[in-house]
């Protein structure tokens, strides 16, 4: 109960300074480490709770892009009509994907491989069916207002993202008190264990992976009403998959804060990189890479885990005390 | 018979050249507590993994309350009331004790709350009261294999598998988990456990059956078994029998 009532916290802070605030560099700070952040909760939920380690995550975010983008150039749908689609679809790619590596039992590796597979199938089906614009890409025409999802100033997307990545923590926050995400924590751990007393991973599986590519969708909604144009390379480039794995491991994978908390430092980290090397090209994935190893090597659990560690502790000391 | 919970007949599964099982047909009957012993390698948690369907035998059926499920998915079994444990245990090391227990209590309570408490009243039936919020990979293995039992218990099984829960204790650890494993049986589930404390299968099983090479060579109440020569045989080698047997004579004489 108490992390829920963090998360309300959080919200309203967020809120209310992007509500007070006028600096366009702050708000677009604040626009893309949120951003950055959903990418990482939605790798999170398939991959620290349910620990299929996906390399492929940009499958369900260009599919979400493309949905979003194609919807309202081609048929003419409003945009918050289309990001349920495009949540949807992206669901969908991801219960086919997970249908196939789930049912023959692909684990570890092997998985993360097919995942990576498939983003690549998609990027180059991408590139040479007609109706994403191969590799010309798609401009979505500029037409500000509310109802057209296209905010004259950028405190509307910082709203939008901040419900979207609200709803994510409230599904993790889910994912930690419900059935569901005992079971699905349960096949992480041991999975013949969890069979044993009558957990049917496949189905656990599968839920995770439709709702992870479900969040992961509506990032690349997001991501094409902020810049209004996408390409299979963003779309289903592996920028993205980096991204999303990189700020959940940084973080603390499998926790509810680990996501948003790794998506913020690496954020913080590159705009500081960035204003000492310049523009350099790329120079942020290099930090990424970085920041992976170090943490992989020495707090394997992540960021929160430093924090985790430190309230067992003092849980312990304080009991100590008691007694 | 009719009061027969599980049936196991003609089960027969091989790995490659090795007949791991071989043409076993036993019925434990419900309400029981029996025991299923063998030297190492004889089969014992092969036929385990048959019953529950882990693994899928090559020839022969299960019978679980009068319906087949042979080869039916672990999970689905646990759902009608067939629940196993592992020999090597297998906690879900990131979660607390608690938790662990709860992941079985879920199967027949979806509400996390209930499951909760289910978890704590379970780990006072098996004595891990102390424990409920320790992480699982902090236990000891007695601590483990009470986890293990547990979990199994939190499902609400009416036949319950253990595979070797005594195994890797001392002996002050055994004597405490006897009464645990009787209390269950006396709570009106129906056990049946691979063993090799002997000092368990004598106290607590009232039908034994012995598995050697993959096939059932002899049955009975504890006493019947272990006196029987086949067994002693199948344990301590070929011709034993006999030569205890003059031993014995020898002495007596």
């Amino acid at each position: 109960m108490k992390q829920l009532w963090t998360i309300g916290v959080f919200a309203a802070i967020v809120a209310a300074v992007t509500g007070v605030s006028d600096s366009g560099v702050l708000l677009n700070f604040v626009t893309m480490a949120l951003y950055a952040a959903l990418l990482a909760q939605a790798w999170n939920i398939l991959g620290g709770f349910g620990g299929q380690f996906s390399f492929g995550h940009a499958l369900f975010f260009g599919t979400g892009a493309y949905i979003q983008a194609i919807a309202q150039m081609q048929g003419g749908i409003n945009p918050w009509v289309a990001l349920p689609m495009a949540v949807a679809g992206s669901a969908l790619v991801g219960l086919f994907v997970g249908g196939l590596s789930f049912r023959y039992g692909l684990k570890g590796s092997y998985f993360a491989l097919v995942t990576l597979a498939f983003a690549e199938v998609f990027r180059i089906l991408a590139l040479s069916v007609p109706f994403t614009g191969a590799g010309v890409g798609l401009m979505l025409p500029l037409k500000e207002s509310l109802g057209n999802m296209q905010f004259g100033s950028r405190k509307g997307y910082v709203f939008l993202i901040l419900a979207l990545v609200t709803l994510a923590l409230l599904v993790s926050w889910w994912l930690k008190n419900s059935r569901f995400g005992a079971w699905l924590q349960a096949v992480r751990d041991n999975e013949d264990a969890a069979r044993a007393i009558g957990v049917n991973p496949f189905n656990v599986k599968m839920g995770a992976i439709a709702l992870s590519g479900g969040f992961m969708g509506a990032a690349g909604a997001f991501y094409v009403q902020v810049f209004q144009y996408i390409d299979p390379g963003i779309a289903y480039g592996s920028v993205t998959s980096v991204e999303a794995l990189v700020a959940a491991i940084v973080g603390g994978i499998g926790t509810v804060w680990g996501p948003v908390l790794g998506a913020l430092v690496l954020h913080i980290l590159a705009d500081i990189t960035r204003n000492l090397f310049g523009q350099l090209p790329g120079i942020n994935m290099v930090i990424y890479g970085v920041v992976l190893v170090l943490i992989v090597m020495f707090l394997p659990r992540g960021i929160a885990g430093i924090g985790q560690s430190v309230v067992a502790v003092w849980k312990r000391s304080g009991g100590r005390h008691g007694q | 018979m009719a009061n027969d919970l599980l049936q196991l007949s003609g089960l027969s599964k091989s790995f490659g050249g090795l007949k791991a099982v071989q043409n076993v047909s036993l019925a434990v009957p419900e309400g029981s507590l029996t025991a299923l012993i063998g030297p190492n390698g004889a089969g014992k948690t092969t036929l385990f993994a048959l019953m529950s369907g882990f693994v899928r035998p090559d020839a022969g059926t299960v019978r679980f309350a009068g319906q087949d499920i042979t080869a039916q998915a672990p999970h689905l079994n646990a759902r009608l009331g067939m629940t196993r444990t592992f020999q090597i245990v297998q906690p879900f090391a990131a979660q607390t004790v608690r938790e662990n227990i709860a992941v079985g209590a879920h199967l027949r309570e979806p509400n996390r709350r209930a499951a909760l408490a289910l978890a704590s009243d379970v780990a006072a039936r098996v004595g891990l009261s102390p424990q409920l919020d320790k992480p699982a990979a902090d236990l000891t293995v007695a601590g483990r294999k009470r986890l293990e039992l547990a979990r199994a218990l939190a499902t609400q099984p009416r036949l319950l598998l253990l595979d070797e829960v005594l195994a890797g204790l001392n002996p002050q650890e055994i004597a405490e988990m006897i009464p645990v494993v009787r209390g269950i049986a006396d709570g009106g589930v129906t056990v049946l456990m691979i063993e090799h404390v002997m000092q368990a299968v004598m106290n607590l099983a009232e039908h034994v059956w012995v598995l050697a090479q993959g096939q059932l060579i002899a049955e009975g109440s504890p006493g019947v078994v272990t006196s029987d020569e086949r067994v002693i045989e199948a344990y301590l080698g070929h011709g034993t029998a006999a030569r205890l047997r003059a031993a014995a004579a020898k002495e007596a004489a």
